[in-house]
C-alpha cells in the first residue's frame, strides 16, 4: 500500500466495558460502576440532541424526562419527518414470543456473525438485551404493532435469521416508532425541558479544552449563524449513503455533522462498511433523484429470479418454470430468499454481469408474488404487503399482483460511522454518537430490522445512562462567544458559506452530487479493487478541486437557501467520499458488505482475512496534505467463534 | 458488462407500453414569493421534454437546475424522503392539495399529465401556515398541536411487559389506520374553512382505540382541540375536502370519534389547560 495514502498511528482501545465479569452481565455491572448526576444537579446541566430519528428523538426525551435541559435540533421543519420514518419492514427483538428458540444469546450471535465477524462483541450483546425493552416501552406509548386474532404481539421473519423475532407496524414501523419518540418529546418540549430549533443545520462542533461545548448551527430559515453551548454533545444525525447521490436515504440525509466533528477530532470508523440493500426499485432515467426501498420482509413470501438464458428478453410472465433460475434458493437451500442482504444483492449483481438481468439495462431481477398468492390468496397477501405494492405500482406504473416486481440492488444504510466507545462516546470526550451516525453495533453488514433497534436501544436505554458518568464531572465552566474556540468555529463556517456562494462558475451542487455519487456505485459499491479505488482517490481529487472552483449557487446566505444548502453537503460528502476509498483500499479483505474482487472463495463469497483485519480501522483527520491517521481497535471473540459465514 | 446505474434508457418499455410517450412540454404557473412578508404573484415557467416516468418534484427539479444556471433563484419547496412517507412535500396543484390522485406531491408522477399541459402550482394557503418562500409554508401549528396532548405518557424505563395487555386486532388495526397521518397539511390546504380536524382526529383517533390510551383520553381531546382553535384553524363544517385530499386516506370516520369524545369529555367535566 502506498504510503501517501495514510499513515499508521497509535492503536485504540475500548476499555468501558467491564470485561472481567461475564458478558451477559458487563452491561449492568457497567452501569452500577457508572457514575450518577442527582436530580437537582441535573437541571444545571444542558446537552445538546442534533437528530430527532429514533436516536436523537428517543435521547432528547428521555434526558428531558430525567430533568436535564435539552436542546434539540433537527433539518426539516418537525421532528416527526426523520428518515427514520422511511423504515418499512420492523424492529427486531429477542422476545422469544414464537417459543421458536429465540433467546438474547441468539440474537447476539445472529448479529455477530450476520456482521460478519467485525463488530464488538460487548456492544452487541448489550443491543439483545435491551431489545426486549424496546418492545415493551413502544406498546405502553402506543405504537399499534401488528397483532394476531387472540390480541397479542405478531412477528416476522428477515433475513440472516431462522427464528421470527421482528415486530412490525405493517409497512410502516419506522414511522410508527418515530412517532412514539416523537410524541414522547413533544410531551417534553411542552413540558419546558427541551428547547426546540427546528430548520437548523448543525455546521460545526465546538470544542473547549478538550471537551465538546456546543455547536454552530445554521437556521436555514433567517440563514442567521448561531452558537449553542452546553455540558455535552449528542449527535444523532443518521447515515450518510447519499455520498452515493442516488440512495434509499431522504435527501436531506448528509454527513455534515459527523463530518465537521470529524474534523474537530473525532475518529470516524469503518467508513467503506456501506449496506447495499437487494430489494429496491431500478433506476429508471438521469433525471432519477432518489431510489425506494421494497422492504426485506417481502423476501419471506417473493421468490427472486432470472432467466436461465443469458438475454432472455420475453416477458416474465411467458418464461416457463424451468426455464427460471430461482438463483438464491438453488445456492443457499437453508436460507433461500432469506440470506443477508450483502449476500443476496451480490448474487444480483452477479446474474446481472453474466447478462441475465431483465429489464431497461439489464439492471435488475424479479421478485415474483405468484406462488404466494396462489398459496396464500391474493386478500392476505394484500394485507401483508398492500402499501408496498401501491408504492410499487405508483412509482413504476406496473401491477405487481400481475406481473413480477422488478428490483435491483442500491444504497441503503451506512455501517461505518464515528468511532464511539462502550459508553457510545467518541474520542472528544463530552461527544456521544448515537443512531446510524455511529459505527457501533453492525460490523460489516447490518441485519434485516436491527436498524431501529439499535436506534432506539441507544436513545432510550444506553445513552441516557452513560452519559452520566461523564456529566458527574459538571457543571464545567461556563463559556460564551467571546472565547476564541468559539469565535474560530463560527468564523470558520461564515467563512466557508461565503466561499460556496463566491465561486460562480458554472456547475450546480447537484450536478457536482450526481458525478461524486456515479463514481462511488462505479467504484466503490458492490465490488471494489485495488486498482478501482486509486482510480477513483484521483478522481475525487479533481472532482474537490473543480467543486471548489468551478461552483454555482445562487442567492445569499442570509435567506432560506436550499441550492446553498445542498453546497455545503456535498463539500462535505466530496471529503468523506476520499477516505472511503482509502479505507476500502487497505482493507485487503472481503467482509460483509465490503466485498474485495481479489479476496473471495472459489465460490465467489466473501474472504475475510481473520489473521490482519479483525480489527475496527478508526480514522483521525489531518490538514490539508497530511495523509489521514489509521488507528486499530482489535477485535476479539470471546463467545461466537471466529467462522466462515455460511447460509448454504 | 458491470452493473452501472446511468446507461439505463429514459423510459422504461418493460411491460409497461403506456409508458412509451417521452418528452413532455408544460406551461409551468409557480407562485413566487420571497419571504414572509413580501407580496407573491405566479410566474409562468416553460418546460420541455419531461419524461412521464418522472416524479413531479424531479419535473421540479430539471426546472431548478435551469433557473440556477440561468442565474435566477431557484423555486423552493420542501421535500425530503420523496417516498411518500415523512410528509414534508406538499403543494396545490391545479387547485388541488397534492394533485389529482390521491398521494403525495413526490409519488405523483409525470404520467398523470399531457404534453401541452398547463400547471399551477402554488403553497398551502392557512392563516396558520404562513409562508417561508415560493412553495414553502411553516406548518409547526401542528407540532403545537401534538405537544397540547398528543401523546400518552409512559416516561422511559416505566412500561410493563408488551403483552400484559392483549389488545383487539380490530382495535389495533383501526388505531394504525388512524396513525398513518403523516402531518403534511393537504388536509387544511384542502379545507374551505382551513380547519385542521382531520389531522387533529386521526391522533386522537389512534391514541383513544388504544387501551393505553385511555388515562388522558379526555383531557388529550379538550386540550387538542382547544390548540388548533389558538394556532387560527378555521371550525369543521363536515365538508370532506380533507379526506377526499388525504394522501393517507384518513377517513372522515376520525372526525365524528373525536366529536364523539369530546361531548363525552366535556360532560365528563374535563377542561382545556390555559
Ligand atoms: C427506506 C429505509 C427503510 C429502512 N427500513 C428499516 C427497517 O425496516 N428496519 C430497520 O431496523 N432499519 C431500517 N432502516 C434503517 C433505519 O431506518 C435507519 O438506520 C435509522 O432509522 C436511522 O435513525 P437515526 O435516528 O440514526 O437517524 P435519522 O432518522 O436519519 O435522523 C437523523 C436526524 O438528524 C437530523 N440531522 C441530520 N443532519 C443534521 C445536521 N447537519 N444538523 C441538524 N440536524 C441534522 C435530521 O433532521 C434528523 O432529525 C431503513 C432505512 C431506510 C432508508
Ligand atoms: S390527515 Fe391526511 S392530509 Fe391531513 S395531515 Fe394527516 S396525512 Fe396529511
Ligand atoms: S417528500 Fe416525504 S412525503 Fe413527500
Amino acid at each position: 500500500m502506498s504510503l501517501e495514502l495514510f499513515t499508521e498511528g497509535e492503536p485504540i482501545a475500548d476499555t468501558k466495558a467491564p470485561t472481567d465479569v461475564p458478558i451477559g452481565e458487563r452491561w449492568s455491572e457497567r452501569q452500577f460502576r457508572g457514575r450518577l448526576v442527582n436530580p437537582t444537579n441535573r437541571r444545571k446541566m444542558t446537552i445538546i440532541v442534533v437528530g430527532t430519528g429514533l436516536a436523537g428523538g428517543s435521547a432528547a426525551a428521555t434526558l428531558g424526562e430525567a430533568g436535564y435541559r435539552v436542546k434539540s435540533f433537527w433539518y426539516q421543519d418537525s421532528p416527526r419527518r426523520a428518515h427514520s420514518v422511511a423504515a418499512q419492514g420492523g424492529i427486531n427483538a429477542a422476545k422469544n414470543y414464537r417459543n421458536d428458540g429465540d433467546s438474547v444469546h441468539r440474537l447476539f450471535y445472529d448479529t455477530v456473525k450476520g456482521g460478519d465477524f467485525r463488530s464488538r462483541e460487548d456492544n452487541v450483546h448489550r443491543l439483545a438485551e435491551v431489545s426486549v425493552n424496546i418492545i415493551d416501552q413502544c406498546v405502553a406509548q402506543g405504537v399499534p404493532f401488528a397483532r394476531e386474532y387472540g390480541g397479542l404481539l405478531d412477528n416476522r421473519s428477515f433475513g440472516g435469521t431462522q427464528v421470527s423475532r421482528t415486530f412490525y407496524a405493517r409497512g410502516q414501523t419506522g414511522q410508527q416508532l418515530l412517532y412514539g419518540a416523537y410524541q414522547a418529546l413533544e410531551r417534553q418540549i411542552a413540558a419546558g425541558s427541551v428547547e426546540q430549533n427546528a430548520r437548523t443545520e448543525m455546521l460545526d462542533l465546538i470544542v473547549v479544552d478538550g471537551r465538546a461545548r456546543g455547536i454552530v448551527a445554521r437556521d436555514l430559515v433567517s440563514g442567521e449563524i448561531s452558537t449553542h453551548f452546553a455540558d455535552a454533545v449528542v449527535i444523532a444525525s443518521g447515515g450518510y449513503g447519499n455520498v452515493f447521490y442516488l440512495s434509499t436515504n431522504a435527501k436531506g440525509s448528509n454527513t455534515t455533522a459527523i463530518w465537521r466533528a470529524h474534523k474537530r477530532g473525532a475518529y470516524f470508523a469503518n467508513p467503506c462498511y456501506t449496506q447495499i440493500h437487494p430489494t429496491c426499485i431500478p433506476v429508471k432515467g438521469d433525471y432519477q433523484s432518489k431510489l425506494t426501498l421494497m422492504s426485506e420482509s417481502l423476501r419471506n413470501d417473493g421468490r427472486v429470479w432470472v432467466p436461465k438464458e443469458r438475454g432472455d428478453d420475453r416477458p416474465a410472465n411467458d418464461i416457463p418454470e424451468d426455464e427460471r433460475d430461482y438463483y438464491l434458493e438453488r445456492l443457499y437451500p437453508s436460507f433461500g430468499n432469506l440470506v443477508p442482504r450483502d449476500i443476496a444483492s451480490r448474487q444480483a449483481k452477479n446474474v446481472c454481469d453474466e447478462g441475465r438481468g431483465v429489464g431497461p439495462g439489464g439492471l435488475g431481477v424479479y421478485l415474483d408474488f405468484a406462488e404466494a398468492i396462489k398459496r396464500l390468496g391474493r386478500p392476505a397477501v394484500e394485507a401483508k404487503y398492500g402499501n408496498l405494492f401501491d408504492m410499487y405500482a405508483q412509482i413504476t406504473g406496473e401491477d405487481p399482483y400481475v406481473t413480477p416486481m422488478r428490483i435491483f440492488p442500491a444504497v441503503h444504510y451506512t455501517m461505518g460511522g464515528l468511532w464511539v466507545d462502550y459508553d457510545l462516546q467518541s474520542t472528544i470526550p463530552g461527544m456521544f454518537v448515537i443512531g446510524e451516525a455511529n459505527f457501533s453495533d453492525h460490523g460489516a453488514n447490518r441485519l434485516g430490522a436491527s436498524a431501529l433497534m439499535q436506534g432506539l436501544a441507544d436513545g432510550y436505554f444506553v445513552l441516557p445512562s452513560t452519559i452520566s458518568s461523564y456529566l458527574a464531572d459538571g457543571p464545567f465552566d461556563k463559556i460564551d462567544e467571546s472565547h476564541p474556540a468559539v469565535v474560530e468555529a463560527v468564523q470558520g463556517v461564515q467563512e466557508q458559506t461565503q466561499r460556496l456562494l463566491s465561486i460562480n462558475g458554472n456547475r450546480t451542487p447537484a450536478s457536482f452530487h450526481r458525478e461524486l455519487g456515479q463514481l462511488m456505485w462505479d467504484l466503490c459499491g458492490m465490488e471494489r479493487t485495488d486498482e478501482g479505488l486509486r482510480k477513483a482517490i484521483d478522481r475525487i481529487r479533481e472532482i474537490r478541486q473543480e467543486f471548489w472552483s468551478n461552483l454555482k449557487v445562487g442567492g445569499d446566505w442570509h435567506s432560506f437557501n436550499q441550492t446553498l444548502e445542498h453546497a455545503g453537503r456535498v463539500a462535505d460528502f466530496i471529503e468523506l467520499g476520499e477516505l472511503m476509498c482509502v479505507d476500502a483500499l487497505h482493507r485487503r479483505e472481503s467482509c460483509g458488505g465490503h466485498f474485495r474482487a481479489e479476496s473471495q472463495t472459489p465460490e465467489g463469497e466473501a474472504l475475510r482475512d481473520d489473521e490482519n483485519f479483525a480489527y475496527v480501522a478508526a480514522w483521525e483527520w489531518t490538514p490539508e496534505g497530511q495523509p489521514p491517521v489509521l488507528h486499530k481497535e482489535n477485535l476479539e471473540y470471546e463467545y461466537v467463534h471466529l467462522a466462515q459465514r455460511s447460509y448454504k | 458488462m458491470t452493473a452501472t446505474r446511468h446507461d439505463a434508457p429514459m423510459t422504461s418499455s418493460v411491460g409497461n407500453p403506456g409508458a412509451e410517450k417521452r418528452g413532455m412540454n408544460l406551461t409551468l404557473r409557480i407562485w413566487r414569493q420571497q419571504g414572509p412578508t413580501v407580496k407573491g404573484k405566479m410566474v409562468t415557467y416553460k418546460i420541455t421534454d419531461i419524461s412521464p416516468d418522472m416524479s413531479f418534484l424531479e419535473m421540479l427539479d430539471v426546472l431548478n437546475e435551469q433557473l440556477i444556471m440561468q442565474g435566477d433563484d431557484p423555486v423552493a419547496f420542501d421535500h425530503d424522503c420523496r417516498e411518500g412517507i415523512c410528509g414534508m412535500c406538499g403543494v396545490m396543484i391545479n387547485g388541488q392539495a397534492h394533485g389529482p390522485q390521491q398521494t403525495t406531491t413526490c409519488q405523483l408522477h409525470m404520467r398523470s399529465f399531457k404534453d401541452g399541459d398547463s400547471i399551477d402550482i402554488e403553497p398551502w394557503r392557512a392563516t396558520a401556515f404562513p409562508i417561508i418562500k415560493d412553495l414553502a409554508v411553516d406548518r409547526r401549528a401542528f407540532d403545537r398541536i401534538i405537544q397540547s396532548g398528543g401523546y400518552i405518557s409512559v416516561p422511559t424505563g416505566t412500561a410493563p411487559e408488551a403483552h400484559a395487555t392483549p389488545v383487539p386486532k380490530a382495535d389495533s388495526d383501526a388505531a394504525f389506520d388512524a396513525a398513518t397521518c403523516i402531518g403534511c397539511g393537504a388536509c387544511v390546504a384542502a379545507c374551505p374553512n382551513a380547519s385542521s380536524m382531520l389531522f387533529t382526529a386521526a391522533k386522537v383517533t389512534h391514541l383513544g382505540l388504544l387501551p393505553q390510551g385511555q388515562p388522558e383520553r379526555n383531557d388529550r381531546v379538550v386540550n387538542m382541540v382547544a390548540q388548533q382553535d389558538r394556532e387560527g384553524f378555521g371550525g369543521c363544517t363536515n365538508i370532506g375536502e380533507c379526506s377526499a385530499s388525504c394522501p393517507k386516506g384518513i377517513s372522515m370516520e376520525t372526525i365524528s370519534r373525536l366529536n364523539h369524545d369530546l361531548l363525552g369529555a366535556l360532560r365528563a367535566g374535563a377542561r382545556p389547560k390555559s
